[in-house]
């Protein structure tokens, strides 16, 4: 009988495209929560057999054409949406959300912040669901305070993708207090229909423990991915 | 060049170029011909003012003469080189430097000041470190003032929208209305970088036979500026030639690629020397490179990249097109350079190589178009001896004191004043800038605004960390600009000092009018030497700097702005002190002494438009006994907060202790001091400290010890009201409300 897989075991991919900025701190949030990180490189159309991918932040190729419309067609992403299809958890952020929606593995749009400037903020948030790989371990319900820093962080869908995502439990984050950017339903985070692909516009890897961040509120992202990959391995 | 030798007596526009007829007349001496178009493009950028420090050099010689060798001993890159760096222990080392962007940000705000952070992130790169925070010290005119909409939400928004894209987290800096900026906004970045001290890089190209690769973007039209006018006469015949803008135009995306790419190359040590591209393009670069190095260059213009047509050998030179480097690399090294780059889709061309003579050749179409000793260019421009004289006027300014300005008295009266000036300009909550600032990316940010000082771990398994100020109150200078740099001095330091990093090194960003007055030149001087006394007393080096002339407007220059920067460093960053009041309880306590000193205050600016008297005092012994007690406070644990006093007195730095940690206070003033005095006097080396009951015989110990004065004010309490004896109850919600709805009413558009 082989020993119990433990969280060291989990790999966990973290993007690189031209213009990605916050890959260190998502290799460092993936450590900080005990599995390992795995460098992707754009440019490569092999996910290295890892159980997870992280899409950072950022700007990818520099937000040219519009935000992750560009780093949706680059190799590594047909490889992560063939994964996502399999069920492999991808966790997109920031731009690594913008990306996700350009490359059809989630519903709607980020757009200009209402106020038209960049918010850099500590934000409070409620985490709506915890039925999806990335949010296990939180309370549903559960309020936390993250970073958001973002300027085409408004989330924009039609009505019907609205109706689809609250009826189905999609919605992940909402903004509590004032909106900082206007998204509609102060929506900050949505899932696929299977809970395994996230996308959020703030920023959990910058909030893995109070001296670098406003508090340690977004490790449990990452723990929950490896709890959802290392629950996938013993079924 | 033979064209030029064979037609002595041909005109050339070298005043429309910026230079004096005995600087031209020099040029020919030295090369004992009339120069070339390119080489007469290359003289005139690299002497003017901004590029030859030849006004300030004189007088920044003062300086090396005031820099022990106990003070250089952790510095191992200074002045003259692209940025200061020093050893901060464990085998770390870090550069830092800031620069001006002051005029191009007033012409184009945006692209000015984004562009300003482009370049000085070069300048870090340049000395081989990886490029870890940005920091911004800005001046606006008044800030209601017309053009202030115009220009502040600009240079904020390119400050962000170039820096926000780099992935460089921006830990601090300053904002400062005067009406002496309206038409003279002071734009200046600052860059901090990282390296292992066996990494640094320095600009020479040396050792026969290298290559000199020119790689990032593509050189084109933009930021020619002033060489437009060679432009214009070998293009006479042509017309419908487009003009693009002289100031330059950043691509973010493009130098976040160049850093990795540059990043890479170092680790691989595929690169024997580097320089970036800024002020002047391929004719810094060049000269720069071949003067320091030991034998000569020879350059091929046509195999620069570039992207518009038909650009003239000057205009290739003298082009600011952004997001470029310069390196040389041994052959061998090339192709292995070339496929970093490749890999990161940087262009890269080998674009010439060292040679064994002293010249630097620089050819285009087959000819050669320039062949000048580049020591000649680089180094041994013209200096002026400018005229210095104080102004007559400095004697009024000096007399007029704030003594007469009616002053409030009542507890009613000291109420208003208190919410009033919070909710100044000058003093209000910053958040409106720094919020459209990434101050978290990289994951190393400890503190940042409205943090005294930004601090950034530099290495997660030691816990090493630096911290950075930067600070300079103009109206002091103005009244006294050799105290007054010193006083911009003391406040950096003290604002390293309250995170509980030890002060190690300066920089500075010395912006002033016009030198062609004498009293501008006496104001400069006067700082220099302030600042170099100052360094030398503090026993921390200056490290580098950056000197804009030329910021007046008709006569009307702005006031003396040398913006000193403080570096420090900090064993480990978990004991770091923070700014807020700590927990209920904990006692409030002010170090220091109070006087009644209201010269150049904010107090008289905000209230009474005075401008007038004496500074206040200078005290860097005291500034240095409280920067040891802060340390050692910070090393066993002792304080639960620290906060410096500076414009605004101690009633600002109560309201912005309160209002950062949300905990509220109840002080009494001092007895023996008048109510307004002991609120709002600007008296220099005093800090706010909270301090637990449990260590407070401890830190009386301590400051007994170093001979600085304990006056405990009251204590840290639940509810969240700040409460000031006998004058007034303030809730936190009311001053939040004062504090931070200035800025946003006036510039959300």
């Amino acid at each position: 009988m082989s020993p119990a897989p433990t969280s060291a075991a989990c790999r966990i991919g973290v993007i690189t495209f031209p213009g990605t900025l916050d890959d260190v701190d998502a290799a460092r949030a993936v450590r900080h929560a005990g599995a390992q990180p795995v460098s992707l490189w754009h440019a490569d159309d092999d996910l290295h057999d890892v159980d997870a991918v992280v899409v950072p932040g950022g700007f990818s190729y520099g937000d040219y054409l519009r935000a992750g419309a560009i780093a949706a067609h680059q190799p590594v992403l047909r490889a992560v949406v063939d994964a996502a299809r399999r069920g492999t958890p991808v966790l997109g952020i920031c731009n690594g959300f913008q990306i996700l929606c350009e490359a059809g593995l989630l519903p709607g749009a980020l757009v200009r912040n209402a106020g038209l400037h960049f918010v850099c903020r500590d934000q409070r948030l409620r985490v709506e669901t915890n039925a999806t790989a990335w949010t296990g371990r939180y309370p549903a319900g559960a309020e936390i305070v993250v970073p958001l820093k973002s300027i085409e962080g408004r989330y924009v869908a039609d009505a019907s993708t609205l109706a689809a995502l609250a009826g189905e439990g999609r919605v992940v984050l909402r903004y509590l207090g004032t909106s900082p950017n206007g998204a509609v339903q102060d929506i900050a985070g949505i899932a696929s229909a299977d809970g395994r692909v996230v996308g959020l516009m703030p920023h959990p890897e910058h909030a893995i423990d109070s001296l670098t961040g406003p508090s340690a509120d977004g490790l449990d992202f990452f723990r929950s991915a490896i709890d959802a990959v290392l629950g996938s391995i013993s079924v | 060049m033979q064209h030029a030798a064979a037609t002595p007596e041909q005109s050339q526009p070298y005043r429309e170029l910026g230079l004096a007829d005995d600087e031209y007349a020099r040029i020919r001496e030295i090369l004992g011909r009339r120069p070339t178009a390119a080489e007469l493009a290359m003289y005139s950028v690299m002497w003017s003012e901004h590029c030859s420090y030849k006004s300030s050099k004189v007088h920044l010689d003062y300086f090396g003469k005031t820099t022990s060798e106990a003070m250089r001993a952790r510095m191992l890159a200074g002045i003259g080189d692209n940025a200061g760096v020093v050893e901060v222990g464990d085998g770390w080392a870090v550069t830092f430097k800031i620069e001006s962007h002051n005029h191009p940000s007033y012409v184009e705000p945006y692209q000015g000041a984004a562009t300003g952070v482009g370049g000085i992130v070069r300048d870090i790169m340049a000395m081989g470190a990886r490029p870890v925070a940005v920091a911004d010290s800005l001046r606006f005119g008044p800030a209601d003032a017309v053009d202030t909409a115009r220009v502040l939400p600009a240079v904020v928004a390119g400050i962000g929208g170039y820096g926000n894209c780099l992935g460089l987290p921006n830990i601090g800096g300053e904002l400062v209305f005067d009406p002496t900026y309206a038409g003279n906004p002071l734009v200046n970045a600052l860059c901090i970088g990282v390296m292992r001290v066996a990494d640094l890089h320095l600009a020479h190209a040396s050792g026969t036979g290298n290559k000199i690769v020119l790689f990032g973007a593509r050189t084109g039209l933009d930021g020619i500026g002033g060489v437009s006018v060679l432009a214009s006469e070998s293009f006479s015949g042509q017309t419908g030639r487009k003009k693009l803008p002289s100031v330059q135009v950043g691509d973010p995306f493009t130098e976040k690629v160049l850093i990795e790419c540059c990043l890479e190359l170092f680790d691989a040590g595929l690169v024997t020397g580097i320089q970036d591209l800024g002020g002047a393009g391929l004719a810094c670069a060049t000269s720069e490179l071949a003067s320091a190095g030991d034998g000569g260059m020879r350059v091929d213009l046509d195999a620069v990249p570039l992207r518009a047509l038909s650009m003239t050998p000057a205009e290739i030179l003298c082009s600011e097109s952004q997001e470029r480097m310069c390196a040389v690399v041994r052959p061998s090294d090339v192709d292995a350079f070339l496929a970093v780059c490749a890999k990161w889709e940087v262009i890269a061309t080998v674009i010439g190589e060292v040679t064994d003579g002293d010249r630097l050749v620089i050819t285009c179409g087959g000819q050669t178009v320039l062949d000048v000793p580049p020591r000649t260019v680089a180094h041994e421009g013209p200096i002026y001896h400018r005229p210095v004289q104080r102004p007559p006027t400095q004697d009024a300014l000096e007399r007029s004191t704030p003594d007469t300005l009616a002053r409030p008295s009542t507890p009613k009266d000291l109420r208003a004043t208190v919410l009033r000036m919070v909710a100044s300009p000058g003093l209000c909550s910053r958040a409106w800038v720094t919020d459209q600032y990434d101050r978290y990316v990289r994951g190393a940010t400890v503190l940042a605004q409205p943090s005294d000082a930004g601090m950034l771990r530099i290495d997660e398994a030691s816990q090493r960390g630096v911290a950075v100020a930067t600070d300079c109150n103009s109206r002091y200078c103005a009244l006294d600009p050799y105290a007054g740099a010193q006083l911009a001095l003391a406040e950096a330091f003290r604002n390293v000092a309250v995170t509980g990093a030890v002060p190690l090194a300066v920089t500075n960003c010395l912006n002033f009018g016009a030198p062609t007055d004498p009293g501008v030149m006496w104001q400069f001087e006067q700082a220099v030497r302030g600042l170099a006394d100052g360094c030398a007393q503090l026993g921390i080096p200056v490290t580098g700097g950056n000197v804009s002339f030329y910021n007046q407007t008709g006569d009307t220059a702005i006031l003396p702005t040398p913006v000193i920067g403080v570096l420090g460093v900090i064993d480990d960053v978990r004991r770091r002190i923070p700014t807020g009041v700590g927990g209920a309880g904990d006692e409030v306590w002010l170090l220091g002494e109070t006087h009644d000193e209201f010269g150049g205050s904010q107090w008289a600016h905000e209230v009474h438009g005075h401008l007038g008297g004496r500074p206040p005092t200078v005290d860097l012994a005291r500034e240095q006994a409280i920067g040891t007690v802060l340390a050692a406070a910070s090393r066993d644990g002792l304080v639960s907060a620290a906060h410096d006093l500076s414009d605004g007195g101690l009633a600002q730095a109560l309201v912005e202790a309160c209002l950062s940690s949300g905990a509220g206070a109840r002080v009494n003033l001092p007895a023996q001091l008048d109510p307004f005095v002991a609120l709002f006097s600007e008296s220099s080396a005093r800090v706010l400290l909270g301090v637990p009951t449990a260590t407070a015989s401890r830190v009386a110990q301590l400051c007994t010890d170093h001979g600085v004065r304990v006056t405990r004010l009251g204590e840290v309490h639940p509810a969240p009201e700040l409460e000031i004896a006998n004058i007034a109850t303030f809730t936190l919600d009311d001053l939040s409300v004062a504090w931070t709805a200035t800025l946003p009413a006036l510039f959300n558009s």
